[in-house]
């Protein structure tokens, strides 16, 4: 049968082009551009090739928060990937608890950033903060202001905090979609409980643990309003991440080149690494 | 290997079972004979499952015991109980090799790596997996999937009884057929006991030399697939197994003949005192004949199934249909009946009525 040619089909895929080209292309492209130009006000550029993409790879600065952005995130996803797999694997899986459970782990998902944010900087103040005037109580010297190593705990504490619920939903998702068969087949088998987890739950939840892995690495990657509002980037710089530093550049500075090209730099080391993770952790699907 | 009795066996989902309606399964006495091939036949929801899940362990029944010789296993887990189960759809290890699968049991059971291997290679000889140990199990067809699950209650040395759920639902019917006489041919060789649960009575006749007839929670019949056929103990018997099932039409009786719609009929159970029950009597398509006189019918549909016809007619009494050779002739409209007398039953509230009682 011959093939029926209609190219009214594109048509239906206009709005979604347009959609997209406002939202994505158009934004991406003036990035692009202003990435390559110099500009001394009065909406006057000029052409200044690949400058601001060597100054920003040759610059400390920019090294240093990639040092820190990239410290941070692996650090959030070695606990709350493990962290969440646990808390999943201990929920119950059937009776009157499942949904209480549930709404308990969505409840964090919930909030808004910038109110997490406003909570945890509530929170951990030293004089007045639950935990901070509870941790200096207890003879801590707390003081996540003025303190590199008490503001990364703080900051690392709110994002596990935040978002260790998406892992645990996702992984309990893949367990309880674990037909009971194999539970029985494993124990007629006569399989420990750690066989159980090694051979049938971990393969069972490979896939969604990799979207999980996926997609707190992105997030956490952008991330920047819960740290703003906690830390500010401070005590000094220690807490500023990859977004709080180009938003000081491009907002604060003005320095509109540098600020594009590091957003583009910065957006193809977010692609590089989840194409990496993804490709990790997919290896020995086709097999 | 063992011998498997169920004593006055009952289960119940439910934590305070009132009526007999609450429980899944109604009082159950069933001796398994060691090496015997069994089918549990019955429909969906009539408590196979359930039983199955008690003989391997996995559910501890409300009230009886389970016996594997004279050892009573009623409380210990599956592993302690040595056996094995296949499951409806193919439980596997999907990130391990068909070796690693195969000798996944084993090892767990701290089997020295030498004999592991040598079990492996001898099962995988039988069942036919040679080719394909070192591939990833996750590959495999669905067939292949079932084999290793079977695979892995074959390796080991200990076990007692191997319970089939309905193992070949997933599976191709032109391999169903394949697989199910490798399962007869396997059950020759090791001479394990085996119970195949299924709602099939093809799959049930042909692996079986006994089976077991549930519904609504209890043991209908155990009997050779011969006995079924011939002599049904209940008319859900008669009418589940075969096709069509049994004629059942409600009757009246003096013990030695019936009477549907004012015609008596010949009865090959005889009984003395007639019970205050509901009568019905009960007899198989293929033990009815056209004929001169007897039970007049009129013919309503013939259809042609092969190598026989099945003909529906309507009588006084009811529906009844007859099995008839492809090359008879069969009457337009109003023809006869005559039962085989032999194997005509009178049934007493669906039970089959004991001849002299």
């Amino acid at each position: 049968m011959a093939k029926t040619e209609n190219q009214k089909a594109w048509f239906f895929v206009l709005p979604v082009l347009i959609l997209v080209a406002f939202n994505a292309i158009i934004p991406l492209m003036t990035v692009v551009n202003y990435s390559v130009q110099e500009t001394f006000g009065n909406n006057d550029f000029f052409w200044a090739g690949v400058v601001w993409f060597e100054e920003i790879l040759h610059s400390s600065r920019f090294h240093d928060s990639l040092m820190r952005q990239l410290t941070f995130t692996f650090t959030i996803l070695a606990i709350e990937i493990p962290l969440g797999v646990i808390i999943a694997l201990a929920m119950p899986r059937k009776g009157p608890w499942v949904p209480v459970c549930l709404i308990l782990m969505s409840l964090p998902l919930l909030i808004p950033w910038n109110v997490v944010g406003a909570m945890w900087n509530i929170f951990a103040l030293p004089d007045i903060g639950m935990l901070g005037r509870m941790l200096n109580e207890m003879g801590f010297d707390y003081n996540f202001t003025r303190q590199v190593g008490d503001a990364w705990f703080t900051l690392i504490l709110m994002d596990v905090w935040h978002w260790t619920s998406l892992v645990v939903l996702l992984a309990y998702a893949g367990l309880v979609s674990i037909p009971d068969a194999y539970y029985q087949a494993a124990k007629i088998d006569g399989a420990n409980s750690l066989s159980i987890f090694r051979y049938i739950q971990l393969p069972k939840m490979k896939r969604v643990l990799t979207i999980a892995v996926l997609l707190r690495f992105m997030d956490s990657f952008n991330i920047y309003t819960e740290p703003f509002v906690l830390t500010g980037g401070g005590p000094g710089n220690s807490t500023t991440l990859l977004s709080i530093d180009l938003v000081k550049i491009a907002l604060g500075q003005f320095d509109l080149g540098p600020a594009a090209a590091m957003s583009l730099i910065y957006f193809l080391v977010i692609l590089l690494l989840s194409w990496v993770f993804y490709t990790l952790m997919m290896r020995n699907e086709e097999q | 290997m063992a011998r498997i009795s169920l004593k006055d066996l009952r289960h119940s989902y439910m934590p305070d079972p009132a009526s007999d309606d609450d429980y899944a399964l109604k009082r159950l006495d069933v001796e398994w004979k060691d090496g015997g091939a069994y089918a549990l036949l019955g429909p969906s929801g009539c408590g196979k499952t359930t039983l199955l899940n008690i003989i391997s362990g996995l559910l501890t029944p409300s009230h009886g015991q389970v016996l594997f010789d004279d050892d009573d296993v009623t409380t210990l887990p599956p592993d302690q109980r040595h056996i094995a189960q296949v499951f409806q759809f193919p439980v596997i290890y999907d990130t391990m090799t068909v070796y690693d699968n195969l000798a996944f049991p084993l090892r767990n059971r701290k089997v020295p790596e030498k004999d592991v291997h040598d079990r492996v290679m001898e099962i995988a000889e039988m069942i036919e997996l040679t080719p394909m140990l070192n591939q990833r199990a996750s590959g495999l067809t669905a067939d292949g999937k079932q084999k290793i699950s079977l695979g892995r209650g074959l390796v080991r040395t200990d076990v007692n009884v191997i319970m089939f759920d309905e193992p070949l639902t997933v599976i191709d019917p032109h391999l169903k057929w394949q697989l199910r006489s490798k399962l007869k041919e396997l059950h020759q060789r090791v001479k394990t006991t085996m119970i195949y649960v299924t709602h099939d009575q093809t799959e049930a006749l042909t692996f079986a030399d006994q089976v077991v007839v549930m519904n609504f929670g209890q043991v209908v019949q155990i009997g050779t697939p011969v006995e079924l056929f011939e002599r049904p103990q209940h008319t859900f018997v008669g009418n589940f197994i075969g096709s069509p099932g049994m004629n059942i039409l409600s009757c009246d009786s003096d013990g030695k003949q019936a009477s549907i719609g004012g015609q008596t009929v010949d009865l090959g159970n005889k009984v003395s005192a007639v019970p205050s029950k509901k009568l019905e009597v009960g007899v198989r398509p293929e033990f009815i004949n056209f004929a001169d006189k007897g039970l007049p019918v009129r013919v309503e549909a013939v259809s042609d199934a092969g190598r026989f016809k099945i003909v529906t007619t309507q009588s006084d009494g009811g529906m009844i249909k007859l099995l008839v050779d492809e090359k008879s002739d069969i009457p337009t409209d109003s023809a006869h009946l005559s039962f085989d007398q032999s194997r005509t039953y009178l049934y007493g509230d669906g039970w089959l009525l004991e001849e002299g009682a």
